[in-house]
């Protein structure tokens, strides 16, 4: 990963991205859209070399949710990926979830969440969770490496069989912060 | 189809649009053209949007990448366009054959109190639209020109996108069904049969 980039990645060593697109194909997930994130990078790429998947960049985050509406409507089951400043582009646009009742899993990589360094990152971080739920979202959180896989498989359940908008948050603390020497 | 100001009639417009629509499923964006749809025939492949304003593009996107051989119509305002115009970016890089955008352009907020909109004051859409890249768009200001955007919206050489100049002027309400969830459960069994409600 850049050492000049101002976000962290996840260690090669780590398993959990390859486990969370192990869950996407179990679950049939067809479409993934995305603003991107550095804790998701690894995750894009793998959905990126897999012809089964379609991937949509988005401008801003909302406008996954409204894709997750279209693709739900035609059958295809999607998630969105985004980091959790990108929570604060969805909130009016997951009304319709609950107008449809339409299921919308969204995985989120947290910053500003746990010893961060930014502090543009801190006041969406501090709440993102709180954002959500007030929008009716099932909010689930991991915050060890070993809780994201079954956290997100949790998550993508609670939204195709409930049909609602549902989040794992994907804790700082595990992606740990950058801190530019300044420890 | 021409209204006294001269320019066109939104509900004869749409109702020329949607004439023999086939398999068409058409996503109506927030406000009017929700009422246009539902007036010239409430249909199980209309999704009329009640909220969500901004969102009506990427919704065509989603169900065009899902049914990729179905085509979709977005029908919208100028007002709900703009307010997702990013979407123009994401489709245009997607390049769906099969998706369509009409924007029914009075250069007015009309659920609101008739505030002006941006494209009163010259912002093209159109222009934007081939910025994005869209390679197929149409400016439609007459009736002689309407069968041509009727055809392009079956085309399936998209993505298409136009900017029809609508007349003003509100019309009566006419209200499609108000339960969203019954709203898409029609166009999912449309679409998918009884699948629509065993996916797991």
């Amino acid at each position: 990963m850049d050492p000049n980039a101002i976000d962290k990645a996840p260690d090669a060593a780590d398993a959990w991205p390859d486990q969370i697109y192990d869950l996407l194909k179990k679950h049939e997930i067809r479409q993934v859209c995305l603003v991107p994130d550095a804790g998701h990078s690894r995750l894009i790429k793998r959905c990126l070399a897999d012809n089964e998947i379609i991937v949509t960049t988005l401008t801003t985050e909302e406008e996954g949710i409204a894709l997750m509406q279209g693709a739900w409507l035609g059958g295809d089951k999607s998630v969105l990926l985004m980091q959790s400043s990108g929570v604060g582009n969805c909130i009016n646009m997951l009304s319709l979830s609950h107008i449809h009742r339409c299921p919308m899993p969204m995985l989120v990589t947290m910053r500003g969440d746990f010893g961060e360094f930014n502090p543009a990152q801190v006041p969406m971080g501090n709440a993102t969770q709180a954002v959500l739920e007030a929008m009716g979202t099932l909010v689930k959180r991991a915050d060890t490496p070993e809780d994201i896989a079954p956290t997100v498989d949790a998550v993508i359940r609670m939204a195709f069989n409930t049909f609602r908008p549902a989040a794992a948050l994907i804790g700082q603390r595990v992606i740990g912060a950058k801190t530019f020497g300044k420890d | 189809m021409l209204a006294e100001s001269g320019k066109l009639d939104r509900r004869e417009l749409t109702r020329a649009l949607l004439a023999d629509r086939g398999d068409l499923a058409v996503i109506a964006g927030l406000g009017a053209p929700c009422w246009d749809i539902t007036a010239v025939g409430d249909h199980k492949l209309n999704l009329p949007l009640w909220g969500g304003m901004g969102a009506a593009a990427m919704i065509g996107l989603g169900l065009a990448q899902a049914q990729p051989t179905r085509p979709v119509l977005v029908l919208t305002g100028d007002g709900e366009m703009l307010m997702g115009i990013g979407a123009l970016a994401t489709i245009a890089v997607k390049k769906p054959k099969n998706l369509a955008i009409v924007v029914q352009d009075n250069e007015h907020y009309g659920e609101t109190g008739m505030q002006e909109t941006a494209t009163k004051y010259g912002v093209d859409l159109v222009a934007m639209a081939k910025g994005a890249g869209f390679k197929h768009t149409m400016f439609v200001t007459k009736p002689e020109e309407v069968p041509a955007l009727r055809a392009a919206i079956h085309a399936g050489d998209g993505p298409f996108f136009a900017v029809a100049k609508i007349d003003a002027g509100s019309k009566k309400l006419v209200l499609p069904p108000r339960d969203g969830a019954a709203i898409q459960h029609r166009m999912r069994e449309a679409i998918l049969g009884d699948a629509a409600y065993h996916q797991l």
